[in-house]
């Protein structure tokens, strides 16, 4: 037996903090991730991969996919960018910077669709403009684009941003000294003090991109087969009463959550290994 | 190479951190830049490195006569080593040091294999072989400081500034540094200017001190000049233990060690004062006797045990003490 530390609450006060702990994530965690496997197989194997193999859901797949392999990088960019900006320089308009990277966590999903709709859309600013050059972005692909990467703006540039400012700037001044272009510290100074943030932020933000409802819900005008993402066609079919299906392309979605929680402990566990003794 | 810096301004904002500035360091020359910290001395060394610029229109600075105050940091030739080393945490001793030869254009870039010949002479003259192959958080401070060093010179700098160098190190590392720096500059012969706000470390290494205080030099000489000689009244309380006595508009500096005590029998009212022992500390090398002079003020007094003993003194006693030097400052 361990010695008891003195900040160590009796056995009865243990007892009761983690019964209560697991009671509440068996309730709300585990048992839902359950319910969603248990559904959609609740007829079988044969309607599960049905469900999947439906056009409609394969275009559904294919369309998260796109959409969130074009957020994911362009947001990596903005991300790296608004980060190296923030923690390197001191400007004026800094705090405002930083507030605006914070909005999309702040503004409702539904209000980030909407904006997009006020000023693409066919009634919104410039929608006349776009309409006479046969531009279409809402209810099509760049709206759901613009709509996923605004939702997910945040996730790569807030996981780097206090990571680069605990790092300081030494590293660079020392490569600048040197003699190392701007290109150069970039690729071997900086982006290898911050892989491992920055993967972090990739991994949620690729997350969020492919699970995003509200805003996509907004713009994407729900065209079966055209511009329903993975998220969106599992709230139409159960609407349709077609549980089975709607579970089964929700399971894509919890394994998706699966998969990002195993890298991320991963990622969590290769980064500790790999700073210790700094 | 000689370094020449001429009525050089930085400001930030409001906040002045050089005030019309000029220093010679001269080629081949040790030279610190000693002053409490806010003095200037870092931005000083920054500017020199290039790190920062100058206020626009303000001064100039020279390498061997060649005006460098437009060329960026990184074209300057300088060999910079930061308080905290700023190694590349993820890449071994080795690629450290060749890190400066590595990113050279390609046009001027060595052949690997010459690179690596260069890292290892490096790593002999910082007397680190056999550690090439190990990361920053496998070293030793003092160790980390000479990795830094020697990527510092593996571009062949023209100069060397060291911010602060043995700042982060333990009291007794940073003695066998200090000395093995001493050494090694001698060795190299590099024009080298470091910052401290450590007196005895300027004085201990520096061949040319310069004394900085609120943006401005205050004094600049070799280390016995500036201890022996203060221009200011700060440089004599900077540099070292000083008793400062006022007489009426009067101030006078004299140092402890230079003040001579004797029996109150031998008291010689041209040149003495009659004082009272206040308190004795014996424990090291040299003994202190803090005496209470008839007016009140109180004077830090240095012997040696020997004298001490001789004298026989306790606590209350009547003693005549007699200034070996009293130096008046502006």
């Amino acid at each position: 037996m361990n010695p008891r530390s003195p900040i160590t609450e009796s056995r009865a006060v243990r007892f009761v903090l983690i019964t209560g702990a697991i009671f509440v994530l068996t309730l709300f965690l585990l048992l839902p991730l359950f319910a969603v496997f248990a559904e959609a197989l609740r007829r079988g194997w044969e309607v599960f991969f049905a469900a999947l193999e439906d056009d409609a859901a394969q275009s559904a797949i294919r369309l998260t996919l796109l959409a969130a392999g074009i957020s994911v990088p362009l947001n990596t960019v903005f991300g790296i960018s608004a980060a190296w900006l923030i923690t390197k320089f001191r400007f004026k308009g800094r705090a405002l910077l930083l507030s605006l990277i914070d909005l999309p966590f702040a503004v409702s999903p539904v209000i980030a669709g909407l904006v997009w709709v006020l000023l693409f859309g066919a009634k919104g600013w410039f929608g006349p403009w776009l309409a006479e050059r046969d531009i279409e972005i809402i209810f099509a692909l760049p709206g759901i684009i613009l709509a996923t990467v605004f939702v997910t703006f945040p996730f790569v540039a807030r996981e780097l941003i206090p990571l680069m400012d605990s790092q300081g700037n030494d590293q660079e001044e020392a490569a600048v000294t040197l003699g190392a272009s701007g290109w150069n510290i970039f690729w071997r100074v900086t982006l290898p003090n911050i892989k491992w943030g920055l993967l972090y932020g990739i991994l949620l933000c690729n997350a969020r991109a492919m699970g995003e409802f509200g805003a996509v819900s907004v713009v994407s005008g729900h065209i079966r087969g055209e511009t329903n993402t993975l998220p969106l066609h599992v709230e139409v079919l159960y609407n349709e009463y077609q549980f089975s299906a709607a579970f089964a392309c929700a399971t894509l979605l919890a394994l998706l959550a699966l998969v990002t929680l195993g890298l991320k402990g991963l990622i969590e566990r290769w980064s500790g290994h790999s700073s210790t003794g700094n | 190479m000689s370094i020449s810096i001429q009525s050089l301004r930085k400001s930030f904002g409001s906040y002045t951190a050089l005030d019309d500035l000029s220093l010679e360091v001269p080629d081949g020359s040790l030279t610190a830049l000693l002053g409490p910290s806010g003095s200037g001395k870092t931005t000083l060394l920054r500017i020199v490195a290039g790190l920062e610029f100058a206020d626009p229109g303000s001064g100039r600075i020279a390498f061997h006569g060649e005006d460098v105050s437009a060329i960026p940091a990184g074209k300057r030739g300088v060999g910079f080593v930061f308080q905290h080393y700023a190694l590349f945490r993820h890449m071994t001793v080795a690629q450290n040091i060749a890190f400066g030869l590595s990113v050279a254009p390609r046009s001027s870039r060595l052949q690997a294999e010459e690179i690596r010949r260069r890292v290892m002479e490096l790593l002999k003259l910082v007397k680190l072989d056999g550690l090439e192959g190990r990361r920053p958080h496998e070293l030793s401070g003092g160790q980390r400081q000479r990795v830094a060093l020697a990527r510092a010179l593996a571009i062949r700098p023209k100069v060397l500034l060291l911010d602060e160098p043995f700042g982060a190190l333990d009291a007794q590392v940073r003695k066998d540094l200090r000395r093995w720096l001493r050494v090694f500059h001698d060795e190299i012969g590099l024009t080298t200017l470091f910052v401290t706000h450590d007196q005895e470390e300027a004085l201990e290494l520096a061949d040319q001190v310069v004394v900085m205080r609120n943006a401005r030099i205050e004094q600049v000489g070799n280390p016995q000049t500036v201890y022996d000689q203060p221009r200011t009244p700060f440089v004599y309380e900077f540099l070292g233990n000083v008793n400062k006595l006022g007489f009426g508009n009067d101030t006078r500096y004299v140092r402890p060690h230079e003040i001579e005590v004797l029996f109150a029998a031998e008291f010689d009212p041209s040149t003495d004062s009659l004082a009272q022992v206040h308190h004795l500390f014996s424990a090291g090398p040299v003994a202190t006797l803090t005496a209470k002079l008839h007016d009140g003020q109180f004077l830090d007094i240095e012997l040696s045990r020997r004298q001490l003993a001789e004298l026989s003194l306790s606590v209350g006693d009547e003693v005549a003490v007699r200034p070996l030097v009293a130096e008046r400052v502006r």
